[in-house]
């Protein structure tokens, strides 16, 4: 039996993504979102990852999301809410989605397809990895500048790459001459 | 984190994996399927953190600063296209944009 916080956070991270895509206001989708994210990061922080639970809640719950609700403040367009509800879609999402899960729990509970080490044992394929799991910031930065310095800077560059694309996207369209 | 194991983690994540991935097959704005998408990598993320965690590597924890990179550049360009799309066409709903099929 898992502890309580886990149990505490996986369901505020399970219904806030059901609000998400059950919502038909754009606004309450952001939300449920926002708090998914949340619980996602309180999930990484009982996985010792605190750097990344911070990392979630400052680069998506607070840049990506804000950016998201601006857009959506932008266009605002509630045309989705005034229609009659899609029954016919809403029961064939229903049965994809328990299709699915029923997949996802026989793979992760009976299937056996995991291994069963306990936390703390590293299998013997990887003893000869130069990264050991540290909850510090700091070894992040080790790896990052030595085993992945080409991810780095590749995801460096693609930054810039997607910073001249959104400037050339939203300018305004020229007046094209015939 | 005692009585947790890596089966439990990697129970939420599907979850989460398979609810975005139904929001994206069955919504219609395309802001909403955009977040949705989003979802479906985050639930990715957290399967690497525990993968990562209950293997004591620090790789997977990499991996997902890499994604969060990743996604961050790919929000902003897809959110500058939903826009463009929007000057163009006056609606984010994916079922009205059929210019193609007339």
């Amino acid at each position: 039996m898992p502890d309580g916080l886990f149990i505490f956070f996986a369901a505020l991270t399970l219904g806030a993504a059901s609000l998400l895509v059950l919502s038909r206001n754009a606004v309450t989708s952001a939300m449920g979102m926002i708090l998914t994210l949340v619980g996602v990061a309180a999930d990484f922080f009982l996985l010792d990852a605190y750097f990344l639970g911070v990392l979630q809640v400052l680069v998506y719950a607070g840049a990506v999301m804000v950016l998201f609700l601006f857009i959506i403040m932008l266009l605002s367009d509630s045309g989705e809410s005034s229609t009659a509800y899609p029954w016919k879609q809403a029961t064939l999402g229903l049965a994809i989605f328990f299709f699915l899960a029923a997949g996802v729990f026989w793979l992760f509970l009976w299937s056996g397809a995991l291994p069963h080490t306990a936390a703390g044992a590293t299998p013997p394929e990887l003893s000869a990895n130069p990264g050991e799991f540290t909850t510090s910031a700091k070894s992040f930065g080790r790896l990052l500048y030595t085993k992945y310095l080409l991810p780095l800077q590749i995801s460096g560059f693609l930054l810039l790459v997607a910073l001249v694309g959104v400037v050339s996207l939203s300018k305004e369209p020229k007046n094209e001459v015939p | 984190m005692e009585n947790t194991t890596l089966a439990h983690h990697l129970l939420l994540a599907g979850l989460l994996f398979v609810i975005g991935l139904t929001g994206v097959l069955v919504r219609r704005n395309l802001l909403v399927v955009y977040m949705c998408l989003e979802l479906m990598l985050t639930a990715a993320t957290l399967a690497l953190v525990a993968f990562s965690r209950f293997n004591q590597t620090m790789d997977g924890a990499v991996f997902v600063f890499f994604i969060i990179t990743v996604a961050a550049a790919e929000v902003a360009v897809g959110l500058a296209l939903i826009v463009a799309l929007f000057r163009q066409q006056k609606t984010v709903q994916s079922n009205e944009l059929n210019t193609l099929c007339d």
